[in-house]
């Protein structure tokens, strides 16, 4: 990926967090991406929520696997670690990361040919496994890379760039995640920064993983008549199912409740998430009921956005016996000698 | 004919009859009576049902490895009986349950034949039908302790031991048991047999242990806390033994784990997980043999451009392909040192036998994060799952881990300028590394594509082959620091042939050289240890004009390596290749030594 540094000129004005950084200390490398591609709103979206939660940037641990979307991780964040990993192999890359470091902030960016084809099976155990991480998937239904070949969310019937129509039914992340067990599953989309952010921020508080499936239209690939991932297909068939907003710990939660309507709920740092029902059918706590909804929707060619699933009651780690701090100070082992004696006592 | 105290003793059994713990139990009271003794258990890929073998060399001389003879043999398995009876040494014996009549099975008149009826008399005695099975085996050592002259109260020792205090009822049936096959043989026949087990000492400072858990014990005290791994015969047993230590000794104060153990969903999987932690920091590693090692190339590609450090045990078994997964072989020597697409070559260690198993696990981890690099240690089977008498593992109390060259918050909080990840202040071809949430000025971004020696993206002519350059530079440089081979001169004279070899075939090289001496001819050896080859390997070869190359694969793969490695003179490189699954025996080398020699003189 290429990487060229941005100019660090702050407006004098520009707002800051806690820490007294504005959100151009959040940026990263120039884009080198086609202008106007989706992923470079995601990114954009990216900077702003995790200014707005006032996280140190060298505090995040970005990663990703290979793809147009796997560049994006170079164009947030300068101060973090980032690693771009080899193609669809991104999650195994964070688990092993954060069962040594869980006190990290992990975002993992992706793309629908790298967490839905070659990395589908590592995809499904980061799930399973409840990595501590938001994962974002940006979705074109193509790969740019290699010049416009389908991947495996494009709908059947779509059409490629120069005719082709592809054949084969889609895999469906957002579905794919709840029937998995993933406590936080939304979906949004790049041309819509006001949903997007907040389920980012919201993404990045929940404890576990944290699944955004964001349609990202690729300009130079897949936004003409006859794909489903493009601009104007995408805003023709966007169904938001629900508003999220996100409010932070300690700040006085103002939430126009009407009873039916939304639902805060509570993270474990006291953060809130306050979900506004669009669609009254709509359960996001019922897993069941969410899958039906979703599926209700698919049949109707439907792209339904906005936090579709969350299980507050989530936990978070890889595994049951995650270890509570960093192991990478290199844990020295009290008295070897007598270990080493130990066990050898019982070899004789 | 076989000594007192020099003899080999098969047993041929039913997989999954409990016959393993009965051979332990017999292999280690020799032990425990003084005397030097191996064990091998060639076993099949299967559950339950198909033939297994095991294999104890009673040895004062202390060769411990396969002599390729069999003195005694304990034949228990109808389906190999006939097998297993050609295979006797001309004046030895042959042991069997006589409860089936194999009267006019037993065809050879050059051995003594010994018939207990173990069925029958456990069947009376025990009632359960499993019991019956398990306690069968029991007898049989029973039986042999009479005819071989074994230590009763020793074997009484061992099962208390076994059994413990949780399971302690159980030591009352197994006495049962081995009074059974015992008393049956002192009153049918005499005892002991002329050739027996004398009481020694020959053992002290000595023990009884696997390489795989010497290995996974070697990790723990080196600080390992990060493992990922997929199951896979016959590294497994790395795993388990490494949970187990780290469940009992790797907790903070307040009893939480430090460490963090993965079963992962495949070994691409194991890998990345590996390279992850070890790029955060950790010490991590896996464990697998040649079929994960083919998975694992892609991110061992990635770990060597990356700079990542990993430690991956490679518990070599026979392929190609899935081949004989319970067999042992040394053909992944080629598979590791170049694993990876691209110009990869990675750090190998090859232990000899356990104890170097757990030194080399230990150095393992200071090469892999001192030079930033997917660091292999590469055994086998045989080392591996085999019970090998070892002298006793030592701890070096001044050890402290080599973390490497890692930037910490103040050395970054002082630096001036920008951090350059993939630059060689030194000129030692290491770079300096930082760690992820450590340091503002420390981030930069990983990545397996062409980088620049900030780290940065670039497809620059220079800029790629300057970081491809030094990574070589690098490789050079661990020549220093990797283990020596381990050289040893005829003490004579100077001779004109050497022996090279490596890891497993070490035991068997000794007894050879030994024999042969004996014959009248010496050979100076040399065993490598690791893997960039050294200097004084070369030296080795140039000092002889024959040398022959000893290894355990098909295709002579440390042969080819050292030629391409070394430049070593082709002609000179005599392979002795052993490949069939079994570990190889001194009888072999000796054998194709002499037909070297008998060829060359006849031409």
């Amino acid at each position: 990926m290429s990487f060229m540094t941005k100019p660090k000129v702050h407006h004098p004005n520009l707002p800051k967090n806690k820490l007294g950084l504005t959100t151009r200390d959040y940026e990263g490398g120039m884009s080198t991406l086609c202008a106007g591609c989706g992923h470079d709103s995601i990114t954009a979206g990216l900077i702003e929520a995790v200014w707005a939660l006032d996280i140190e940037p060298h505090k995040v641990a970005k990663m990703s696997g290979i793809g147009c979307s796997s560049k994006t991780p170079a164009y947030f964040l300068r101060e973090a670690h980032g690693i771009n990993a080899v193609h669809g192999r991104m999650p195994s890359i964070a688990t092993g990361a954060q069962a040594a470091n869980p006190e990290l902030h992990f975002i993992g960016v992706s793309g629908d040919g790298d967490s839905l084809n070659i990395g589908f099976g590592q995809f499904a155990h980061a799930i399973r496994r409840d990595v501590n991480m938001l994962y974002i998937i940006e979705n074109n239904g193509v790969y740019g890379l290699t010049k416009g070949q389908f991947s495996a969310s494009a709908d059947v019937g779509s059409k490629a760039k120069y005719g082709q129509v592809n054949e084969n039914p889609p895999i469906d992340p957002v579905l794919t995640a709840i029937t998995l067990g993933c406590g936080f599953v939304a979906r949004g989309f790049s041309g819509d920064k006001d949903q997007l952010i907040p389920l980012i921020q919201a993404g990045l508080k929940h404890n576990g993983f944290a699944l955004i499936d964001v349609i990202s239209p690729c300009v130079a690939f897949n936004d003409h008549e006859g794909s489903t991932k493009s601009y104007a297909h995408t805003r023709e068939y966007f169904h938001p199912a629900i508003h999220t907003d996100f409010i932070p710990p300690r700040e006085e939660i103002k939430v126009e409740y009407e009873k039916g309507k939304a639902m805060p709920i509570e993270l474990h740092d006291g953060s809130t998430i306050v979900l506004r029902k669009i669609d009254v059918d709509h359960e996001p706590t019922n897993r069941a009921a969410a899958i039906g909804y979703l599926e209700r929707h698919r049949e109707a060619q439907e792209i339904v956005t906005g936090l579709l699933y969350v299980n507050e009651d989530h936990g978070g780690g890889v595994g049951d016996v995650m270890p509570p701090k960093s192991l990478t100070g290199g844990a020295a082992i009290r008295d070897p000698k007598k270990i080493l004696e130990t066990f050898q006592s019982t070899s004789r | 004919m076989p000594q007192v105290n020099d003899f080999t003793l098969k047993i041929a059994t039913v997989n999954g009859t409990g016959s393993a713990s009965a051979n332990g139990l017999l292999m280690k009271s020799i032990f425990r009576m003084g005397v030097p003794v191996m064990g091998k258990n060639y076993f099949p890929s299967n559950i339950q049902g198909l033939p297994t073998w095991y294999e104890i060399r009673v040895t004062d001389p202390g060769h411990l490895t396969r002599a390729g003879q069999v003195h005694f043999m304990v034949a228990m398995n109808a389906e190999t009986f006939a097998k297993d009876q050609a295979e006797i040494a001309p004046g030895g014996y042959l042991f069997y349950d006589s409860t089936w009549p194999r009267t006019r099975e037993i065809t050879r008149d050059d051995i003594t034949v010994i018939g207990v009826p173990l069925a029958e008399m456990i069947n009376h005695h025990f009632v359960e039908p499993r019991t019956r099975i398990l306690m069968k085996n029991v007898a049989y050592v029973g039986a042999l302790a009479a005819l071989l002259d074994l230590d009763l109260d020793i074997i009484e020792q061992l099962l208390k031991e076994t059994f413990g205090e949780k399971k302690a009822k159980l030591v009352e049936p197994n006495m049962e048991a081995v009074h059974i096959g015992y008393d049956y043989a002192k009153k049918h026949y005499d005892c002991p047999l002329p050739l027996h087990v004398k009481k020694a000492d020959m053992t002290k400072g000595h023990v009884i242990v696997d390489g795989n858990t010497t290995a996974a014990l070697g990790a723990m005290l080196a600080g390992a806390n990060v493992a990922a791994w997929y199951p896979i015969t016959p590294s497994t047993s790395v795993m388990d033994a490494f949970t187990s230590f780290c469940a009992k000794h790797r907790h903070d104060d307040q009893g939480q784990p430090q460490y963090k153990i993965i079963q992962a969903e495949d070994e691409l999987a194991a890998c990345g997980m590996v390279l992850g932690a070890g790029w955060m920091g950790a010490r991590a590693f896996t464990a697998t043999s040649g079929p994960g090692i083919s998975l694992m190339n892609e991110f061992i590609s990635f770990g060597y451009y990356t700079e990542i450090p990993a430690v991956i045990f490679d518990i070599q078994r026979v392929g190609p392909s899935t081949g004989m997964p319970t067999r042992t072989q040394q053909s992944d020597i080629n598979e590791c040192a170049y694993a990876g697409h691209g110009d990869t070559r990675h750090i190998c260690l090859y232990p000899a036998d356990p104890r170097e198993a757990f030194d080399f696990a230990i150095r393992s981890f200071d090469l892999a994060e001192h030079f930033q690099t997917p660091v292999f240690v590469v055994s086998d089977l045989d080392i591996g799952m085999n019970e090998w008498m070892v002298p006793e593992l030592k701890w070096n109390e001044s050890y402290r881990p080599d973390r490497g060259k890692v930037l910490s918050a103040g050395d970054l909080d002082k630096l001036e300028g920008r951090f350059g990840r993939y630059q060689d202040p030194d000129r030692d071809g290491i770079p300096w590394r930082t760690l992820p949430g450590v340091h503002p000025k420390g981030a930069y971004f990983t990545r397996g594509s062409g980088h620049s020696e900030h780290g940065t993206y670039t497809e620059d002519a220079a800029e790629y082959q300057r970081v491809l350059d030094r990574l070589r530079r690098k490789f050079d440089t661990a020549r220093k620091f990797v283990p020596a081979p381990y050289i040893d001169y005829a003490r004579s004279k100077p001779v004109k042939a050497g022996i090279i070899s490596l890891g497993s075939c070490d035991l068997a090289v000794k007894e050879a050289r030994h024999n042969l001496k004996g014959k009248g001819t010496e050979f100076d050896y040399c065993r490598i240890r690791a893997f960039p080859f050294t200097d004084d390997i070369r030296q080795f070869i140039d000092e002889h004009e024959t040398v022959f190359v000893i290894e355990q694969n098909r295709d002579a793969q440390l042969k080819a390596m050292l030629q391409a490695e070394l430049d070593a003179d082709a002609r000179k490189l005599v392979p002795i290749l052993h490949y069939n699954g079994l570990p190889i025996a001194s009888m072999h080398i000796e054998a194709a030594i002499e037909d070297h020699f008998r060829e060359a003189e006849a031409s």
